[in-house]
Parts: structure tokens; sequence; C-alpha cells
């Protein structure tokens, strides 16, 4: 398949045409993946001889901070594929994965403080990864704010992209800042391709087959969520096709 | 450019224009910060650089919807844009006006509200030079918000939440260069990483400004 | 130097209003558009004035010959009719103010702020405006709402003069503005078609 008959699946009617089948398909991965990576992690590995059962929630925690970025960052390539290639359904994509990030951003906070409670003996601390997943929430919150209050959707599609360029870099900025103003409490990378800093063998596995699951979550969320603006798209644009007589 | 400017400082200067109610809004906040937190002069040096930088940024946020929305309600936005200036220029000196009448009478102003904090006599020079640094950043960074929500219905809280995430790493760098100063540390690193952002924005925001300011004006 | 447009398409709000227009405007030309309320009058000039992009179709003119006036008059109201004639005119990069002061009478407010002006001395130092920047296209969009009928008069002359001296005008208005020699476009018949509910790609409909 060329590159160029990918662009196919911009066309909203194809689109619509083609999540209809591969829709149900991602769901039920979705699900059987989780279901495995859940009980597997919380049921079937040892405690940590630090960390005792609270270690478990990294099933939930690691793979929900993972997709909170990596949202962002899908959110930021579907953003420079409106700007340059004008294609709606990737606009509204964009959109559609907003909200779901924005969870993804709490969901790996909350689990962070119930961890943290027990481990650090604070629910919250000034940490430069905590802090920045604050950030990045609160940068969620003004890209869906934004979208909410334009009406006309060209409009809110084009102020939405550049808001998420210029927010990715002062996100990045963030970070760095973030770093430079506070040494943090939080453990390194749970994951890394240096096989040597990776948690032992007993949890990464379960911990892949989460990763997978929330992936696969979010991709059958960000479909169906774009569905969903496709036909609220149309709708308007058929109401106001009727209110024009 | 230069007569866009001339014109945006005199309306700021006239009856209604809203010169100095940034000063005012700074100076009420250092008043109030002493009542929330105890008049102990310990303390008060101690958060004077965070307080005077808070205080400086907020005073910076709450002009910043007056930077195109008077523009945009008596059309002069569309016929500025329709004019021979370019766009970028046009929301450069946009940001230049604004900084020329709220961040620089904050930056003036600080040492004497320094003064009000108990701020320790080594402090003042690292203060007022991040502020100088800093605040041009503020100024910029708020047109970009401000092109983003102009002919927006109730976009001024909007507008906070846009432009507040977006300040932070130049809160970070300038609260932490006063707050060196203040402890008697070496301030390069934040003054050369205030400096960067302060220079990165002026040069690349605009552009983004303006895209934003023609895709609105639509 | 004229303004031709040919084949243009344009949208508000996203939704097509105009479809398939073709308009000329050379030196010395008036050209009139008429048509309901609604029907995409405004979104037409401000299309050609650049400030929206067409969906289809071609604009040629050099946007450096243009200039806009629409339903705002862009006035600041602390400062004086001097003022703001002043500053338009060196936005546009030219000097003299007397002449646009003349032709539209403002010679006793010249002081006077414009905030403090009527409704319909304000629209005069609007159209005002247009004699500073110097250029020869104008695009007008209701020049006469909330003229009196001498103040009218003195519009339409003011246009006279300026396709005497080789200029043009393409003017949105539902008034005889006792112009003889301008052209008429009824922009009614340009209307565009709703599309196929069924056939919706790329724009939805």
């Amino acid at each position: 398949m060329s590159l160029n008959s990918l662009w196919q699946y911009a066309n909203p009617k194809k689109f619509i045409q083609t999540t209809e089948k591969v829709l149900p398909l991602f769901s039920v991965l979705a699900v059987v993946c989780l279901v495995v990576g859940l009980v597997w992690g919380f049921f079937f590995t040892p405690d940590d001889y630090r960390q005792g059962s609270t270690v478990k929630i990294i099933y939930l925690h690691v793979p929900s901070a993972l997709m909170a970025i990596n949202v962002w960052l899908m959110m930021l390539v579907t953003s420079l594929i409106w700007i340059v290639r004008r294609h709606h359904v990737s606009a509204l994509a964009a959109r559609a994965a907003a909200p779901i990030g924005a969870v993804m951003t709490v969901i790996a906070l909350a689990t962070g403080a119930i961890w943290g409670q027990p481990m650090w003996g604070t629910w919250w601390a000034w940490d430069p990864r905590l802090t920045s997943f604050l950030i990045l929430f609160l940068f969620y919150l003004g890209y869906i704010a934004l979208w909410e209050a334009i009406e006309n959707d060209d409009t809110a599609a084009d102020l939405t992209s550049i808001l998420c360029l210029v927010g990715s870099v002062f996100a990045l900025l963030s970070r760095y800042a973030v770093n430079f103003w506070n040494q943090g409490l939080h453990q390194g990378a749970s994951l890394s391709l240096d096989k040597e800093e990776n948690v032992a063998d007993v949890f990464y596995f379960p911990l892949l087959v989460c990763i997978a699951g929330f992936v696969l979550l979010f991709v059958a969320l960000v479909l169906l969520r774009t569905r969903t603006e496709i036909r609220a798209r149309r709708m308007r644009a058929l109401l106001a096709r009727e209110r024009m007589g | 450019m230069i007569a866009l400017l001339t014109r945006d400082l005199k309306l700021a200067m006239r009856a209604g224009g809203g010169f100095g109610l940034g000063l005012a809004f700074f100076l009420i906040v250092v008043t109030l910060v002493p009542f929330g937190v105890g008049p102990q002069s310990g303390l008060l040096s101690k958060i004077a650089p965070g307080i005077l930088w808070l205080g400086a940024l907020l005073a910076c946020l709450l002009s910043l919807d007056r930077i195109f929305a008077l523009d945009w309600e008596d059309g002069s936005l569309d016929l500025l844009a329709t004019s021979p200036l370019p766009m970028e220029g046009i929301v450069t000196v946009k940001a230049l006006a604004h900084w020329l009448t709220t961040g620089l009478p904050l930056v003036l102003a600080a040492p004497l509200f320094g003064l009000l904090l108990s701020l320790p006599p080594t402090g003042y020079a690292p203060l007022v030079l991040s502020l100088l640094l800093g605040t041009p950043a503020l100024s910029v960074i708020g047109t970009f918000g401000a092109a983003l929500t102009v002919g927006l219905k109730r976009g001024g809280l909007l507008l906070s939440l846009l432009v507040l995430p977006l300040y932070v790493p130049t809160l970070i760098f300038g609260a932490e260069m006063a707050r060196r100063g203040v402890e008697g540390q070496d301030t390069t690193t934040p003054l050369l990483m205030l400096a960067g952002i302060t220079c990165g924005t002026i040069a690349l925001l605009p552009f983004a400004s303006a895209a934003v300011l023609k895709v609105n004006l639509r | 130097m004229g303004l031709n447009v040919s084949n243009l398409t344009i949208a508000r709000g996203g939704i097509k209003v105009l479809e398939g227009l073709n308009l000329s405007l050379a030196a010395g030309q008036a050209l009139v558009l008429r048509g309901p309320n609604g029907v995409g009058k405004t979104t037409l000039l401000r299309t050609i004035a650049g400030l929206q992009p067409p969906l289809e179709g071609d604009i040629t003119a050099d946007p450096e010959t243009m200039v806009y006036a629409g339903h705002a008059d862009g006035l600041k109201p602390t400062l004086t009719v001097e003022e703001n004639l002043h500053f338009w005119a060196s936005v546009f990069a030219t000097s003299n103010i007397d002449a646009a002061i003349e032709a539209f009478q403002l010679d006793a407010l010249r002081t006077r702020p414009a905030g403090a002006l009527s409704a319909g001395q304000k629209r005069r130092l609007g159209l005002a405006r247009l004699l500073v920047t110097g250029r020869p296209i104008w695009i007008l969009d209701e020049p006469t709402v909330s003229l009196d009928v001498d103040a009218v008069k003195m519009f339409a002359e003011t246009v006279r003069r300026h396709l005497g001296q080789g200029g043009s005008a393409l003017i949105a208005t539902h008034i005889d503005l006792g112009l003889p020699d301008a052209q008429i476009l009824d922009v009614g018949p340009y209307r565009a078609r709703a599309m196929d509910p069924d056939d919706f790609d790329e724009a939805f409909l």
C-alpha cells in the first residue's frame, strides 16, 4: 500500500465505513489485553520485597502515564496534518483524543498519589515528574476549552492546532524548567530500552500486556469519538443547510 | 508601525486607557500578601521574590484582553489587516506597546514593592534584572493568547486558562533567578535560560500570533 | 490596474454562500452590488479585500491597490478627528489629510474627539479615511449607513471625483447613490446550491 492511499481514510465517509469494521476488533482486543494484564499483574505476581503489594498499582500507573504523553504527541501529529493537508478527520481526531488524554493524565496523577502515600508518606509532592504532569493536564484543559469556545469548526481546528504546536514547545520547556527547579522523589523510568534498568521480568511482562491494553483502549476510544465528531459535524452542516433553505 | 505604536501608547495614556491599572493591581497584591501570611519580615523577605514575580505576572495577565479586544470591536483590526502593515509586525508592535504600558512600569516599581516586602538588599539587582528580562516574554506570550481569544464572548477566563500554562517556564526561571539573588547564589543559569526564553518567544511567537489573528479575522 | 474576479466561490462559517461569481472593475468604474440581506455581500467584499480566503476561484488584483471599509469605522473615541486621520495616513505612508477633511466637511470638527461625534459624523470620518489612504480601488460595505441626505450627496460627489481621477469603487448598498454611470451587479443568482446530502466527503456536505 503506497503512502498516497493512506490519505483516503482522511475522507470522512471512507473513515466511517472502515472504522465500522475495525472498531469491534480493537474494542475486543483492548478488553482482552486489559483483563489478562490486570488479572495477571494483580494476582499472579509476587509482592515487592520493599514496596509490598502497593507496587501493583504500577499496572495502572505506568500505562496511563505513557498514554498521557503519547496522546498529546498524537494530537501534535494530527494537528500538523490538519495544518499541512487540511483533512477534517485529522482535526476531529485531535479533538476526539484530547479528553481521553486528559483522563489518562488524571489517572496517572491519581494512581501516583495513591502509590505515593504509603511510599513517600505524602499524597503530593512538587516533584518534577508530578509537576510536569499537572502542567500537561492544564495544557489539555486549555486545548479542550478552546475547542469548546469556538463555534466555527474550521476556525476552531485552525486555532487549536496552532495552540497544540505552541503548547508542545512550551510543555517541553516546562518539563526542563521544572527539572531545574526541584530535584525529585520520583523513581527513574520503570521501562527503558536498556535491559539493566528495567523492572524485573515477573513484573515486566504483565506490564507490557497492560500497556498494550491501554494503547488498544485508546485506539478504540479515539475511533469511536472521531466517528461521533464526524457525525456531529455532519449534523451541524445539514442543519445549517436546512436553515439556508 | 511606529504610528501604530504611538497610537497605542497615546490611547493607553488617555482617559479610560487603563494605563496604571496593572501597577495598582500589583500594589494591591503586594499589600494583601502580608495579610495572608503574617507580617514577620523574616518570612516576607524569604517569599518576596516569588510574590513579586507572581504579582507582576498576574498584573500582566489582567491587561492582556485589551491588546486586541478594542481594535476588534471598533473594526480597526480589519482595517489594519488590509493595510500595508504585515500582520507579524502588527502583533509585535501590539506586544511592545503592552510591555511599555504594563511590563516596564512593573519592572520600575518592583524595587519599591520589594521594600514593602522587606526584600534583602542583595536581592534588588537580580529581581529587577529578572523582571526586565522576563516581562517581555510575558507580553509576547500574552499577545498570542489574546490573538487566540479575540472575538470570543467571555474570552477573558479562557485567555487565562490558555496563557497561564505557557507562562510556567518564564515564571520558574524568573523567580528562580530572583530567589537565588536574594540568597546570594550564582544566578547565571536561570539568567541565561530566561534570556533564551525571551529571545525565542520574541523571535518565533509573533508568527503564530499573526497566523491565529488571520484565522480569527476570517 | 483593475480588479478581476473569476469563478469565485465563497463560504461563510463553513457553508458556501455564493458560487461561480465573476466580476471585473476597471479604472474609473464603479460597481454596485445588490442582493437581499444575508446573501453574502459582506463575505464577498471581505474575500476580495483579502481578509478571508476564497473556496475556489481567482481574485486578480494587487492587494496594495485596495482599501476596505466595513460596517465599523475603526475610529478611536479618545483620539481627535485629526489624530484618527493622521494615524491612518501614516499607516498607509501618506501625509495629506486636508483634502479628506474638506471633502467630508469635517473642518469644524478637527479637534473634536471621535467619541463625541454623532453616528453620521463618525461615518463621514470613516469615509474620509478612504481618501487619506491614497489607494485607487475602494471596497465599501454599506457606506451610507447613518448618513443624512446631504452627507450621501457629499459621499456620491467624492466617489465621482475619485472615479474621475482614475480610481474605482466596489460598493455594496441598497440605496441609489446617484452615480449614473455605475454598473449594477445582483449577486442573488450566484447563490450557492445545496449539495446532495449523500455525497459528503471533505466538506461534510
